[in-house]
């Protein structure tokens, strides 16, 4: 075995390899090389560490110092200072804020203070793509339990028993639907594990950061599964846009089959199972469970009524468990470490943990776990550090499209599925976007719904032609031409929407309109009424006006002007011409003494 | 590749577990050398080399080896020293590879100081062991 006396860890995450980390590797290699150093120093690529804001991301252990933003240009100082003289390189070390001091381990961070890691334990921790390092991490020890010692039933048992709910979005007891596919019997008796991974919502990456940064897992996990309800085949139904993940993943299953982990008769037990990835091509209705089984058929991707559902007839008719990446990252710890541990952390009703991307206007964008029963207020100002520029919160949006708005007076309520459906949003898969006082509600209703317009299969009329009539509405609200009865007609629609919706898709569609409409209803009212936006987004709503008592007739303005929309005499007051304007903002940025206003 | 057998997995993982614990925090000594200008000049690598050698060798799993920067006493670099787990430290001074397998051998092996390559100061003043 060899000893190194130090490790690198790079991540190797999506965020981390758009902003460069894959070059950083190749140098950093290079320069170990250069200093004699390759067989002392280990560089080790891992998944994502869930700091994305800071990418790329550096570790250096036995010390553990938190290097943020790394350049291809600090490499050489990191490899010459840090590794061969000890000292760290002070001015990359992360720091949390101004004047702070430097933080040296990652551990000492706010940002991991109050995260609870167990479905991204791995993740930023171990190489993904060697399978030897999973095993150390406990890996495959639930499988070798489940296999050794327990019957599928007792398996089902303890899933039941820990309370895990699908992660997926909707929060259907996981116990439950394996419960459903393990009575259900069909001719040839086949059944199949499908694992969802095709993960839609705008903003959101928490199965992506999963699958690559601890694809070994969702592997084990499978199995398990699969040994529980009595299936031998699984599918990975992955995003291709997600090509990371998919190399990790193929690595991944390649290596277990290697080792006998997955294939025939696996640890002597008689029991067989096998894996294969299925690549969906960026339908978003494709991660709703039935049209995501027509998909893997080969067939268009569209969703069915249920009933049936998947549990008795699901991919080619045959009775199917299907789970989100996330749910399965939950089982091998839950068999590991037992369903009373997994039921100790979270809600009464919501147990264990949630990851979340976070977006938006927060100062650390990224990857985050929390016990469900986390306040919005922690998950904000303590993990997410705050607003950045000393902005003021005015709503997070949970869910996606499907979601909804929460707004400031709710910051303390405790996350966890019932709270979120209570208040009108839902949990959804993970996305968090903070909206600051610069945020147009309605602009932000309309984003979401022109998201799920376009993504509409239109296989049926609720969704296919209210979500374009809702989108009409707000369209023209949002560009001033709104009328009386507007937010009544929204709302009708979106019930009958609700109500009569073929899939998940068109049912939770009009979810982000409501729940703006409930908390915001003013600034709807002040589009319509006023013809005015509130945090000054809706460009056709906007009137510039330089105020006549403070202006000193520079003339600066009129010259920047590109519609020639200024005009006055110098040393007298300019006047904007409202009808010529185009509102690109040139004439503010231009004044010098802050006399123009927008609103 | 021939499907490995759980005994087989149970290796990989112990071997492994023991390598990545860098990473997770050791329970054994702490061996820290000081790699700074003044030690680096003084020969440090060499020392440094020689216990990534002997540790390996001698499959100390337990032994967390670090560098650090200078520590004040260039003049009797290269510098070594040795934490237990309770934090209490030795300095071993004027160390060379030699020096160093003795070190790896009496203190990490056999839990005895080797009191030959420590400092002794008389009157408030370091006496250089090697002129001792």
């Amino acid at each position: 075995m060899a000893f190194y006396r130090s490790q690198v860890l790079l991540c190797g995450g999506t965020g981390c390899t758009s902003s460069g980390s894959t070059k950083l590797t190749e140098i950093l290699k290079d320069e170990l090389v250069k200093h004699d150093l390759e067989n002392e120093i280990e560089v080790v690529v891992t998944g994502c560490f869930g700091l994305c804001e800071l990418g790329p991301v550096v570790i250096i252990y036995p010390e553990g110092t938190f290097y943020s933003r790394v350049k291809e240009s600090d490499i050489k100082e990191l490899v010459e200072e840090h590794l061969i003289k000890g000292r760290p390189v002070e001015r990359l070390v992360y720091s949390e804020g101004k004047g702070d001091e430097k933080t040296l381990s990652l551990n000492e961070l706010g940002f991991y203070k109050k995260q609870r890691r167990i479905v991204l334990e791995n993740c930023g921790v171990i190489n993904p793509e060697d399978i030897d390092e999973y095993l150390a991490f406990d890996g495959y020890m639930a499988l070798e339990k489940v296999l050794k010692t327990m019957q599928p039933q007792e398996v089902i048992d303890t899933v039941k028993a820990s309370g895990l709910r699908g992660r997926g979005g909707g929060g259907f007891p996981t116990g439950l639907k394996w419960q459903f596919t393990h009575n259900a019997t069909c001719e040839d008796g086949v059944k199949y594990v499908v694992c969802n991974a095709d993960e839609g919502d705008p903003g959101a990456f928490m199965d992506r950061s999963v699958l690559e940064g601890d694809p070994h897992k969702i592997i084990e996990s499978m199995t398990i599964a699969g040994y529980a309800v009595g299936a031998h085949k699984g599918y990975v139904y992955v995003r291709a846009e997600y090509p990371i993940a998919v190399q990790r993943l193929g690595i991944a299953i390649n290596q277990a089959r290697n080792y006998g982990l997955i294939g025939e008769n696996i640890f002597d037990s008689g029991f067989d199972f096998d894996l294969e990835i299925r690549l969906g091509a960026g339908a978003f209705v494709c991660g709703e469970e039935t049209a995501l089984m027509h998909s893997i058929e080969g067939k268009r991707g569209e969703p069915r009524p249920r009933p049936p559902f998947p549990a008795n007839r699901g991919l080619f008719d045959r009775p199917t468990c299907e789970n989100n990446v996330e749910t399965f990252a939950n089982i091998p710890t839950i068999i590991r470490k037992g369903a009373d541990w997994f039921a100790s952390v979270g809600t009464e009703k919501s147990k264990g943990t949630k990851v979340f991307a976070l977006g938006g206007k927060i100062n650390n964008t990224g990857l985050l776990e929390i016990p469900m029963g986390t306040t919005l207020r922690e998950i904000v100002y303590e993990i997410g550090g705050g607003i950045p520029n000393g902005k003021k919160f005015k709503a997070a949006q949970t869910g996606g499209p499907s979601g909804g708005c929460i707004p400031e007076s709710m910051l303390d309520l405790e996350i966890d599925y019932d709270n979120l459906t209570a208040v009108g949003a839902m949990m959804g898969s993970g996305g968090l976007i903070v909206m600051d006082e610069d945020n147009c509600m309605v602009d932000v209703a309309r984003f979401f719904l022109d998201f799920t317009q376009d993504e509409s299969c239109g296989k049926c009329p609720p969704c296919r032609i209210g979500t374009k009539r809702m989108l009409e509405i707000l369209e023209r609200i949002c560009d001033g031409k709104g009328e009386e009865g507007d937010i009544e007609r929204l709302e009708e629609l979106a019930h009958s929407i609700k109500e009569s919706a073929l899939c998940g898709l068109g049912k939770t569609a009009p979810n982000p309109v409501l729940s703006t409409i409930k908390y915001f209803r003013d600034e709807y009212e002040a589009h319509i009424k006023e013809k005015r936006c509130p945090a000054g987004v809706c460009k056709h709503l906007l009137q510039y006006h330089i105020n006549p008592d403070t202006c000193k007739g520079c003339g600066i303005c009129a010259r920047k002007c590109p519609a020639d929309a200024i005009s006055g005499e110098k040393k007298k007051p300019y006047v904007i011409d409202t009808e010529k304007c185009i509102k690109c903002g040139a004439c503010i940025e231009a004044c010098p003494f802050g006399v123009i206003t927008r609103g | 590749m021939k499907k490995k057998s759980l005994d087989e997995l149970h290796a990989i993982r112990k071997n492994k577990k023991s390598e990545i614990d860098l990473r997770t925090g050791k329970k054994g000594y702490r061996v820290v050398v000081g790699m700074a200008t003044c030690g680096i000049a003084a020969g440090a690598r060499p020392v440094m080399q020689t216990l990534i050698e002997e540790i390996e060798a001698n499959h100390l799993t337990d032994v967390t080896l670090a560098q650090t920067g200078c520590i004040g006493v260039c003049r009797l670099e290269p510098l070594v020293e040795v934490y237990d787990p309770e934090g209490k430290k030795v300095t071993y001074v004027h160390m060379n590879p030699e020096k160093a397998k003795k070190l790896v051998k009496e203190h990490l092996m056999g839990n005895k100081v080797v009191a030959e390559y420590t400092m002794e100061i008389i009157d408030g003043k370091v006496i250089d062991p090697v002129i001792k």
